[in-house]
């Protein structure tokens, strides 16, 4: 997902505040801020909270390539908006993360530096403006699937984040759709066109549920203290069943000989992606980890004046105003 | 290494006549930044009608270990309610 692979922390706590702890997630109260909470939840959190944050950011990215490109001004500005929303995503993630005692500034750093990541999707390329369209549909489809249960975390700040950033989320999946549904429709090779991005983008989009967790410990500690909700098997389950139909209306083709229907578990039987390609992609070999990393790197390079400018003059002020007092 | 940006909270009044709610946090250089940017992240779907901005290190709040302290007392004076008191039907709506 946006957070790939997040291995819970151990917990050195004492055992009885763990116990009432727990009983309290259980009894689906929030815990906020400035409320005693192990360090393994805490650790874990910002990881994940962070890495969810990072990939709305370079998210910004494979879509942002192609704003200058799109077809009508409509689109333009319609996917500028959509590009404009994930930046408020990455503030408001950052922002809950920042509630667990760890700086923007360091978790900057840590992306720019690859100690941190950010989900594996976003090192794809997206070669033309079908590709939007699918990007829209599947990525952000895959997205809302894992950040509807999100809402009902246990960490007031980050569920709260999940409940602004999921109202917007559904604009981000019909767009795609809508652009999907154009080119469907339109000439021989527009939809072929379509088809060509379905095809390099579904095991990606598959990819971002991770491989299945069903068995991990770090899945069952998390779970338990509901910072994740669904097991990635069930998250994927439900995206695949969700996505058939819709990609039957579009006429275009799931590439995947195996996919049928399985009457007796009610949902889809469908091929996994290849993990060699996941894990190769998260050590960094994806087609464009280098670009991704290199394009932030560069833009917070380049802003530091920016920045150091405002603060410069923002003091000025404040020193002037302090003086006239 | 620069300096990072204080850390603001934000404050909306979603609609004439209601309250301004805490809507969120963000960074910005002083105060004047801070609305120009919170108007650009919190207000792009026509959330709001007017805008407050605090530095979040002047906000002082309560300690949840405190919590029975505060608000224990006042669980035990139910005749705080209006529904504390029986008043008969015949005497109408009150
Ligand atoms: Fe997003
Ligand atoms: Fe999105």
């Amino acid at each position: 997902m946006y957070a790939q692979m997040i291995k819970s922390e151990a917990t050195t706590d004492d055992p009885e505040k763990l116990k009432e702890f727990q009983a309290r997630i259980d009894d689906d109260i929030k815990v906020e801020p400035r409320d005693w909470m192990p360090e393994g939840y805490r650790k874990t959190l910002i990881r994940q909270i962070g890495q969810h944050a990072h990939s709305e950011i370079v998210g910004q990215l494979p879509e942002g390539n192609w704003i200058t490109r799109a077809p009508t001004l409509e689109r333009k500005m319609i996917l500028l908006a959509k590009v404009q929303d994930e930046a408020g995503h990455g503030l408001y993630l950052y922002a809950a993360a920042e509630t667990l005692g760890v700086s923007r500034d360091d978790l900057t750093e840590q992306l720019l530096s690859g100690k941190m990541k950010y989900s594996s999707i976003f090192n794809y390329a997206t070669l033309n403006w079908a590709d939007i369209g699918a990007v829209g549909w599947l990525v952000d489809g895959a997205a809302i699937m894992n950040q509807v249960p999100l809402q009902r975390t246990s960490y007031g700040p980050y569920s709260r984040a999940m409940i602004r950033i999921c109202k917007e989320e559904s604009f981000h999946q019909r767009q795609g759709y809508d652009i999907m549904m154009k080119m469907a429709q339109g000439t021989e090779a527009q939809k072929k066109m379509a088809q060509d991005a379905l095809n390099r983008l579904w095991y990606p989009s598959l990819m971002m549920f991770g491989p299945s967790d069903a068995d991990s410990v770090h899945s069952t500690q998390n779970m338990a203290w509901k910072i994740k909700m669904n097991t990635n098997d069930e998250l994927r389950q439900k995206f695949v069943d969700q996505t058939v139909p819709q990609a039957e209306y579009l006429g275009l083709t799931i590439p995947d000989e195996n996919l049928t229907w399985n009457e007796k578990k009610g949902g889809y039987d469908y091929s996994d992606p290849d993990w060699s390609e996941f894990f190769d992609v998260l050590k960094g070999n994806g087609p464009c980890n280098v670009d991704r990393l290199e394009a932030r790197n560069k833009a917070w390079d380049d802003g530091a004046w920016v920045r150091d400018g405002l603060m410069a003059h923002a003091e000025k002020k404040r020193a002037a105003k302090t003086a006239a007092e | 290494m620069s300096k990072e940006w204080p850390l603001w909270e934000i404050f909306i009044r979603g609609q004439h006549g209601l309250s301004h709610r805490h809507v969120g946090s963000l960074h910005a250089p002083d105060a004047e930044m801070a609305i120009k940017n919170a108007r650009d992240v919190y207000t792009r779907r026509n959330e709001g009608v007017s805008i407050w901005v605090v530095e979040a290190n002047n906000i002082s709040a309560s300690s949840p270990s405190e919590k029975g302290p505060l608000y224990e007392p006042s669980e035990s004076k139910i005749y705080r309610h209006p529904t504390f008191f029986d008043i008969p039907d015949e005497v109408g709506h009150m």
